[in-house]
């Protein structure tokens, strides 16, 4: 590659691969790409998927395909009635989902999420209807409940050295048995049904302004977030994105937010659970990709070593995620048992461990550690609930339903090992 | 040797069990000098290093630093000394990008976050006053060859400000370009005035970039040449054990080995 200026996609996409090689210039080739604006844009999706970096893509095309064919199976599916109680349902999953996020950028694994978040609804029920105390802080303890849980798993795996599966294998067994034990003889423990735990899922904010005020405040913070970035790093001199760039990514962002807001609108409204469950993947996504302690949860998953070396204290960064693994899981616990609006022997049991794994999976979040976000978590949830509601839609069983969620797990972990190996070929894993 | 030396090692031994690793070996390294630490394997370079970069200090003897003996620990305490030591197998997070790397474990912050702007333009710096070339330093450090990963590692090792810097075999698994590249980058250290610890198997590059050889022969000193008036032939003969008198008596005029 010498003076010649990509023209074509396939020119582009090649060239791509030979650049680690050749280039000289200290310019980021990517943006030397995409400063051809939409078209270039285009040209570097190519490149990427090329080289195994699909990220978001297979989740995304698989939430329209799932979408398609229930809607044509049954035209209730599309209704929002229908989407705004399948997104009120994934909030349970897509929070416990967020926690599973952190461990896998680990590269470790978290089998007691489910248990934990039982455990969680058990300790509220218990502490507010039982012990009669105030519901605020139950809540609050039922959520340190599920951080100490996790920070145990963490200190048996980073201080002592036991396996991250065996230790949460024993936190699935163990939880789950305390969980029987403090719900005691009656099994069942129903809650306030207007208290704040109910309210998480029956609650909506009515006023169609929220919605759309929401969804106008995260499109401009956006827009204005990328300005200020590309401002400053024009100042300073480094590669910035494009002005024409900016605005197509603001108007991807744009579609599927006002979409979801005018679903929502021409529903119940804004439900609490969605506000809430998306400030938490917002909330955690800065804290991963933004703060020094995010960089060091990446650093940790991929190469402890190197993440030791470089003076990071690999044992707490383990304890931290693991606790915040246990505290996903109480939060989602919550959001369980809001829906049934009690706490009772099942809970935590059943499909959700692996439905919480499955949608951090699905949701582009890799296996073999590093890579991931926690948006993931919200895709991966929007899949698994699709097809529970799809299902629940035609009537089919939870034999089916089990089926084919396994087979589009599988189908996930398949594309994450594919394209990790495409990465390796193409040097970039 | 006009100057003081910025690190010396004083009679240092070290030993694991029954096995005397290294026995009263001595070091000095000058500031803006190349010193390549040559020997057989099992010679004890890398205990030797390791006990520089306090991973696991000696038993016996002194470290002095400008002059002042110290005592280094811990890794925290040979980095706070000024002293970097870049490791065979590089130590970079293969996920991270470049500019991910070089700040790792000592990011700059804006606020309560991370200020990759103004990591990325110091990383820029660094990089270009190095003449280092890398295609992006946005994108993981996974796709980059393997001279340019070493390089990055290098490149790292300096945002310390450090006074010395100890390279493990930083050619071992390079092409001849890449390690041309690495070689380049060793003069500029020293031109930057730092103290260089080069350990090396390959006797042409020793020639081509030290001013010093220091040889070590099961766990003793066998020798401190200088490079430029010693044959190749000579370094290996005290590599192997083949010293004869010869090389011992120009050893002893050349430098203070002390047995």
């Amino acid at each position: 590659m010498t003076t010649d200026t990509p023209t074509s996609s396939e020119e582009t996409a090649g060239n791509g691969a030979g650049k680690a090689e050749g280039a000289v210039d200290m310019v980021d080739p990517r943006l030397l790409v995409r400063q051809q604006g939409f078209k270039g844009y285009v040209d570097e999706l190519v490149r990427r998927v090329r080289t195994g970096e699909l990220g978001s893509i297979p989740v995304v095309v698989g939430l329209i395909v799932i979408a398609i064919v229930f809607q044509v199976q049954d035209s209730a599916f599309l209704s929002a009635n229908n989407l705004s109680d399948l997104f009120i349902l994934s909030t349970g999953t897509g929070l416990i989902a967020v926690g599973i996020v952190f461990i896998l950028i680990l590269g470790e694994i978290d089998l007691s999420v489910g248990s934990v978040s039982g455990m969680s609804a058990a300790v509220l029920a218990v502490l507010n209807i039982n012990q009669g105390m105030t519901e605020w802080l139950a809540l609050l303890l039922a959520i340190l409940t599920g951080m100490a849980a996790g920070a145990l798993h963490g200190f048996f795996f980073a201080k002592i050295g036991v396996p991250a599966f065996v230790v949460t294998l024993a936190g699935l067994l163990g939880w789950n048995g305390l969980m029987l034990q403090i719900l005691g003889s009656s099994g069942t423990i129903n809650l306030d049904d207007d208290g704040i735990v109910a309210k998480l899922t029956n609650y909506y904010f009515t006023d169609k302004a929220a919605a759309m005020g929401l969804a106008t405040v995260a499109v401009l913070a956006f827009l204005g977030l990328s300005l200020l970035d590309a401002r400053r790093r024009q100042a300073a001199g480094v590669p910035s994105r494009p002005l024409t760039e900016i605005i197509l990514r603001t108007v991807v962002l744009a579609v599927p937010v006002y979409a979801a807001a005018m679903v929502f609108n021409s529903y119940k409204g804004l439900p609490l659970g969605v506000v809430i469950f998306l400030a938490v993947v917002v909330l955690s996504d800065f804290v991963l990709r933004r703060t020094s302690y995010g960089r060091k949860v990446y650093a940790v998953g991929g190469s402890s070593e190197a993440a030791a070396r470089a003076g990071i204290n690999v044992p707490l960064i383990r304890i931290s995620v693991f606790s915040i693994a246990g505290t996903m899981a109480a939060v989602g616990g919550m959001f369980y048992a809001s829906q049934i609006n009690a706490a009772n022997q099942s809970s935590g049991a059943g499909s959700l461990l692996m439905n919480c794994i499955a949608a951090a999976v699905i949701g582009g979040t890799s296996l073999f550690g590093g890579r991931g976000k926690t948006w993931s978590a919200l895709l991966g949830a929007l899949v698994i609930q699709s097809i529970n509601s799809g299902m629940a839609l035609l009537g089919t069983g939870s034999a089916v339903r089990d089926m084919i969620t396994g087979a589009v797990l599988l189908a996930a972990v398949v594309i994450d090992s594919v394209s990790r190996r495409t990465q390796k070929t193409a040097g970039r894993a | 040797m006009s100057t003081a030396p910025v690190l010396a090692l004083r009679g240092v031994s070290k030993r694991f069990g029954a096995v005397q690793a290294l026995t009263d070996v001595e070091l000095e390294i000058h500031p803006g000098e190349v010193v390549a630490l040559v020997g057989d394997n099992g010679a004890g370079k890398s205990t030797l290093v390791k006990s520089i970069a306090g991973v696991s200090p000696a038993d016996e003897g002194t470290i002095e630093w400008d002059g002042r003996a110290v005592q280094i620990n811990r890794p925290h305490d040979a980095q706070q000394l000024g002293i970097a030591t870049v490791y065979q197998d590089l130590a970079l997070c293969d996920n991270l990008d470049v500019v991910g790397n070089l700040f790792l474990g000592s990011e700059l912050l804006r606020g309560p976050l991370l200020d990759e702007v103004e990591m990325e333009r110091r990383a820029l710096e660094l990089l270009s006053t190095l003449s280092i070339r890398i295609p992006s330093v946005r994108i993981p450090v996974a796709s980059l060859s393997g001279g340019q990963r070493q390089t990055v590692a290098i490149a790292r090792s300096l945002l310390g400000e450090p006074k010395v810097v100890i390279l493990d075999e930083p050619t071992a698994a390079l092409g001849v370009e890449q390690t041309a590249q690495v070689l380049d980058l060793v003069e500029r250290l020293r031109e930057r005035g730092l103290g260089v610890i080069l350990i090396s198997h390959n006797m042409a590059e020793v020639k081509a970039v030290s001013d010093r050889v220091a040889v070590l022969r099961l766990g003793r000193n066998n020798g401190v040449f200088t490079v430029a008036d010693t044959s190749q032939e000579e370094i290996i003969s005290a590599i192997t054990g083949a010293t004869d008198n010869a090389v011992t008596r120009r050893t002893t005029r050349t430098t203070e080995v002390a047995k």
